[in-house]
């Protein structure tokens, strides 16, 4: 069982506060959710959680050890991180863009070896883009290159995976694809024992659909954290998204529709 | 391991171009000489002019273009993969530029007399300061637009200043020394250029050639490629030190030699598979190969004087980065 906590963190970007006395946590087997209207703080935490930003005040621990403390290539191997901003910059063929998920794994002069190529390619067909190993990562359509970062995410079998808006700017299709893989990644995990993954959505019917948990974050605080009927009230719905939202529940899980803006006071 | 092989492949072919330009260096000039003498004489015997000809002339010449071709080469594609933008490269970003300069102001100064090592270590001063320049006006993630204006500043820059030592130049003799270094050349350089630079070049050469994995993690991004593992800070020093020892030496004792970074990587890219670290060896061989062979050429297409090195790569590196440019208009509407 592992572990990530923040706990009570301050990070300031400039001279505005991005997140103050944050608390959050994730543990092998959950999907938490972490919501919130533009520029409540999730990337912010996403990334203090990786270790990317340091806070000002309190502490981001991995099994109660300071990440601070914990070596680079150490932490690299047990956090997987996929950043919002999705772009491969050069031409590389898929499988290489996948591989580079084994990187941590390499001792400094090593190259990748057999096993991690048959692990990178084990991810690869999870994600049912095998086919897709020699195509150049810059022509890819919106949700195979989603597929491939994740795979990307995958092969690096972290103990902990931090996903920011991994479906954004994908069709229904391809977002409920991506939400049950990382669904059965939290449940199965890479390698038998399962993986905590940290969502960041805006998409409030996939969170309350696919997460146990969801944290709602607004303007740099925790508004909200809890399961999905008890965070997406039709209160905090208006207050903090300023919306009203059909809901109800269907086939065992909560559904939350968006359906018209609360107009301001 | 296809790839593995491949790549091998490549590095081999290469090095034995590489090889040929060296040879060729030595046995062709105004007079050309039978390559089995060219060896003997460098090793010891022969007629003491060919001994003249080989060891004053032609081997300083021919190893200056290698080091130096190298290491523009592996800085080119350095830059690019750092700044991931395949426009980078010294000279189109300044670096070249401000490295002459920095050679240039020792020279005004006349500090080069009193101190040799002053000329490289002027150059990689003012080599570091260019890498630093680009990096604070087009470092995080900036587009080909924001580094071409990064690039016209420091060009201007530094072009500015070496105008005005140019316009206060004490005599004839120095006004003629400070155009040489902005045409760049390799013309009447002896063992003790070899000796100031080579080092230096080196240096920076093996530190360059660390950046391979970083540089690769870096295709997905800077927080990605943080997240892998990769000492970003740790990274962008070594690259500032690595360009600035390379270039700055090559500067300081040839002059702005342009294009060589940008054409090469650009020919080898497809090669090594896209990866911008294993373009890292590659354009370094590919670097020297192609001024070996440039610098061949800037002594034989004319039969009564020298091209400069430095102009003929601009005049075959500016139509390809016009190219570039334009096709890299056509992919970012």
């Amino acid at each position: 069982m592992t572990r990530l906590a923040a706990s009570d963190i301050t990070v300031t970007l400039g001279a505005r506060a991005a997140l103050a006395g944050v608390s959050a946590a994730v543990e092998t087997g959950e999907l938490v959710g972490l919501i919130g209207p533009n520029g409540a703080g999730k990337t912010t935490l996403l990334r203090a959680l990786a270790g990317l930003v340091a806070p000002d005040a309190g502490t981001v621990t991995l099994d109660q050890r300071p990440l601070a403390m914990i070596g680079r290539r150490d932490r690299a191997r047990r956090l997987g991180y996929l950043p919002q901003d999705g772009t491969i910059h050069w031409a590389l063929p898929v499988q290489d863009v996948v591989l580079m998920g084994r990187l941590p794994h390499l001792g400094a002069w090593d190259r990748a070896g057999a096993p991690d190529r048959a692990i990178a390619a084990s991810a690869m067909e999870a994600l049912d883009i095998a086919d897709l190993a020699a195509r150049p990562a810059t022509r890819l359509s919106g949700g195979e290159k989603a597929r491939v970062l994740l795979a990307r995410a995958l092969a690096g079998a972290p103990e902990i995976l931090l996903a920011d808006e991994p479906v954004a700017g994908l069709d229904p299709y391809h977002r409920l694809e991506v939400m049950e893989h990382l669904a059965a990644l939290a449940a199965i995990g890479t390698g038998g024992a399962g993986t905590g993954v940290v969502v960041v959505l805006h998409d409030l019917a996939l969170a309350a659909r696919f997460c146990r948990r969801l944290v709602l974050l607004d303007k740099g605080r925790i508004a909200a954290e809890g399961a999905p009927a008890e965070v997406l009230t039709a209160a905090r719905l208006a207050t903090v998204y300023r919306i009203e939202a059909l809901t109800g529940r269907h086939d065992g899980a909560d559904y939350v529709l968006p359906w018209k803006r609360v107009p301001p006071r | 391991m296809r790839h593995g092989a491949a790549h091998a492949r490549l590095l081999g072919g290469l090095a034995l171009l590489v090889l040929a330009g060296f040879a060729g260096s030595l046995a062709l000039g105004p007079v050309a000489i039978d390559l089995g003498d060219a060896l003997g004489a460098i090793f010891g015997n022969g007629p003491e002019a060919l001994r003249l000809i080989l060891l004053e002339i032609r081997l300083p010449r021919a190893i200056l273009a290698l080091a130096i071709g190298a290491g523009l080469g592996i800085s080119g594609a350095a830059l690019q993969g750092y700044l991931r933008n395949p426009l980078a490269e010294p000279g189109v970003v300044g670096i070249s530029a401000t490295g002459a300069l920095g050679a240039v102001i020792v020279f005004y100064f006349g500090l080069a007399r009193a101190f040799p090592l002053a000329l490289p270590l002027g150059g990689l001063a003012g080599a570091a300061i260019g890498v630093w320049l680009v990096y604070a006006l087009a470092g995080r993630g900036g587009s080909t637009a924001t580094l071409i204006l990064a690039g016209v500043a420091v060009n201007a820059l530094a072009g500015a200043l070496t105008a005005l030592a140019l316009s206060l130049a004490p005599s004839p003799y120095a006004t003629l020394e400070i155009i040489q270094w902005m045409l760049g050349a390799l013309t009447d350089r002896s063992m003790t250029h070899v000796w100031l630079a080579l080092p230096f070049i080196v240096a920076g050469v093996l530190i360059l050639a660390t950046l391979a994995r970083g540089l690769d993690a870096l295709t997905l991004g800077e927080d990605a490629a943080a997240s892998l593992g990769v000492d970003l800070a740790g990274l962008r020093l070594r690259l500032v030190l690595g360009t600035a020892l390379a270039v700055g030496a090559a500067t300081a004792v040839a002059g702005v030699i342009g294009f060589v970074g940008l054409v090469v990587p650009h020919l080898l890219r497809g090669r090594v598979g896209y990866r911008p670290g294993a373009l890292l060896v590659a354009s370094a061989l590919g670097g020297a190969a192609l001024t070996l062979i440039a610098d061949l050429a800037a002594r034989l297409i004319l039969t009564d004087r020298e091209i400069n090195l430095g102009v003929l790569t601009a005049l075959i590196g500016a139509p390809f980065f016009l190219a570039l440019v334009l096709q890299s208009r056509r992919s970012e509407p």
